[in-house]
């Protein structure tokens, strides 16, 4: 693989709205924090996605692996009482 | 110059620093040093030629002659343009174009606080607005100014010799002529005299962070106040408004 010139990779976490949980929207390329930031805000938010942006070095993420599957999520398959659907949700409550 | 043809010459020459610069700008588009940058570039291209087109349109209003902002922007010559020597310089290299934008990013910042609280109520509006944007690009181009200046000694050098070339073209941002002054006194135009230590402030301020000397020759070129420019604006002119002139009617 060639060498990347474009700089290092960082991950991009944009919030919608103020109290909405940041989301990651994809990747960009730059060399230092402020230019992660800089180039955030010019690749994701030119159409007034974003409120707040936080951006951090891909090395730094930690992720589980395909082969995690089996152990890490089936079992919640058959655990249906973990789910809080036997409550019933007061009107106007839109995020649970 | 009455007061009206003193007021509409006015936004021209905000109108054409904004459209010429934009479109030095949009140059890049394609070719910057790597995809964000090239977002960048665009994006704040955009934002000057959007404030462009507003001024463009008040101007045209002001003047009440029929004419349009594309009538203004497409349609008028060379000594007719009132834009800044530095908006049209040349891009030459990265360097350069973030040189250029800088100085002239400093002074818009310092010059649209200032017309928030023009007595022309459309012109503070668009103030209060294009302020915003332009925050932005100074915080933008003050980056690269830091980057490129602590980074490399390529990246040093070249951004010195840009330095070197384009501070040549600093007093010009400045020129007012004698029907700027009168607008002064009705509080429609900024006296630039009174942003020029302000400017300054930002610039001293960014040129130490990038370790940058002022050039030994002080020797400023001036005339864009009066319609009179470099070279370059000709050649600009002639690819900005070639569409226009051979399609009056061009749809898009």
């Amino acid at each position: 693989m060639t060498k990347d010139s474009q700089g290092i990779l960082w991950e991009v976490f944009i919030q919608s709205k103020p109290g909405q949980p940041h989301r990651h929207c994809g990747s960009v390329h730059a060399h230092d924090k402020e230019m992660a930031l800089q180039n955030a805000r010019d690749v994701y938010t030119r159409r007034n996605e974003g409120t707040n942006i936080w951006v951090v070095r891909s090395e730094y993420m930690v992720s589980s692996s395909p082969e995690d599957i089996g152990p890490f999520f089936e079992p919640a398959n058959d655990k249906i009482y973990r789910h809080p659907t036997f409550y019933s949700v007061p009107e106007g409550v839109t995020h649970m | 110059m009455n007061q009206n043809e003193a007021h509409f010459n006015y936004i021209l020459r905000l109108a054409d620093t904004n459209l010429v610069l934009g479109h030095r700008l949009s140059e890049w588009s394609g070719h910057g040093p790597y995809l964000e940058e090239d977002i960048a570039m665009t994006n704040i291209a955009l934002d000057m030629i959007g404030q462009a087109n507003s001024l463009l349109q008040h101007a045209a209003k002001l003047e009440g002659k029929g004419r349009t902002e594309d009538d203004l922007a497409y349609m008028r010559n060379e000594r007719e343009f009132y834009n800044t020597l530095l908006s049209e310089q040349k891009n030459i290299d990265f360097a350069f174009t973030i040189v250029r934008q800088f100085l002239s990013d400093a002074f818009d910042f310092h010059l649209y606080k200032k017309l928030e609280s023009s007595k022309d109520e459309t012109l503070a509006a668009l103030a209060v607005k294009g302020g915003k944007e332009v925050a932005y690009h100074l915080r933008h181009t003050a980056a690269w100014m830091e980057r490129l200046g602590d980074g490399t000694e390529e990246s040093h050098a070249r951004l010195q010799t840009a330095w070197n070339e384009l501070w040549a073209y600093t007093a010009d941002l400045f020129a007012m002529n004698a029907s700027d002054r009168e607008l002064v006194k009705t509080g429609i135009a900024v006296d630039n005299e009174t942003i020029k230590s302000a400017w300054l402030k930002t610039v001293e301020e960014v040129m130490k962070k990038a370790h940058l000397a002022m050039p030994a020759n002080t020797w400023q070129h001036s005339g864009s106040r009066e319609g009179k420019h470099t070279e370059h604006l000709g050649f600009l002119l002639a690819e900005m408004q070639y569409l226009h002139r051979t399609y009056p009617q061009a749809q898009w």
